[in-house]
């Protein structure tokens, strides 16, 4: 049930991010003030792909929130962070962004420590 | 500039909201059980409203800057939330943090520096005319 658990909340938070990132980026810079956020809000719901990405968060967070109920959190946080090597790496290949040694390197000092605050 | 100023607004709304959350739900009149409703009810307590708003408005604005950075910016970038939340929980909450924990937070800090000095987009973004 736990494997079950980290496979649905991983597979939900890398859907959600890379629905998130391919459509926001499709829909050009918006800002954060109070019109910028409204926007954001009635993007959402102008974009199928959006309210897809918004629902896969939603599941994400109830898979997380069921696996914090039945496991520690030491346990908990290092498995939700395995969603930050699928991430990076379909963000490579299905929105094609470049990865250059810096920013694996740091990728990688950042997921070590993810792992570590889980302890 | 922008994306650093923007990066600061979200990880600090987001730690602000954790932390009001946490403080609500530590601080109920009545402590939620393992029953649905007392979550719903939870929902009243100001500081659970108020971290509640704050992580809604923390995940409009992460939406803001994937419309101009890389998922592989922002997700290195933004885990610095989890030394926020460290030092938060320590001196609010009076939380334990273990030296491993304290040793995570300092990688993520370093992981977060390294990848900070790349370019923040390395794809089109629309109506910007150019590869930000």
């Amino acid at each position: 049930m736990k494997w079950l658990l980290v496979g649905l909340m991983v597979a939900a938070t890398v859907a959600s991010d890379l629905l998130q990132s391919h459509q926001m980026k499709r829909a050009g810079v918006q800002s954060v003030g109070a019109r910028g956020l409204w926007s954001i809000l009635r993007l959402i719901a102008r974009r199928r792909f959006l309210i897809l990405a918004v629902g896969c968060m939603a599941i994400s967070f109830f898979s997380f929130m069921a696996l914090v109920e039945r496991e520690p959190l030491s346990f908990a946080v290092p498995a939700s962070a395995s969603s930050f090597v699928v991430e990076t790496v379909l963000a490579r290949f299905v929105l094609g962004e470049q990865i250059s040694v810096r920013r694996a390197a740091g990728s990688v000092l950042v997921l070590i420590g993810v792992v570590l605050v889980g302890e | 500039m922008r994306v650093y100023a923007v990066l600061v607004f979200f990880i600090a709304l987001k730690a602000a909201g954790n932390l009001s959350l946490a403080w609500g739900m530590k601080h109920l009149a009545h402590p939620a059980t393992t029953n649905p409703v007392d979550y719903v009810l939870a929902m009243l307590s100001p500081f659970v409203a108020l971290g509640v708003v704050l992580l809604i408005v923390s995940l409009l604005a992460r939406m803001a800057l994937l419309s101009y950075a890389d998922l592989t910016f922002i997700l290195p970038v933004t885990a610095v939330g989890y030394v926020i939340a460290a030092f938060l929980g320590k001196f609010f909450l009076h939380e334990h943090v273990s030296a491993a924990r304290w040793a995570g937070t300092v990688l993520i800090f370093g992981g977060a520096a390294l990848v900070s000095a790349t370019p923040h987009a390395t794809t089109p973004v629309a109506g910007s005319g150019e590869e930000a």
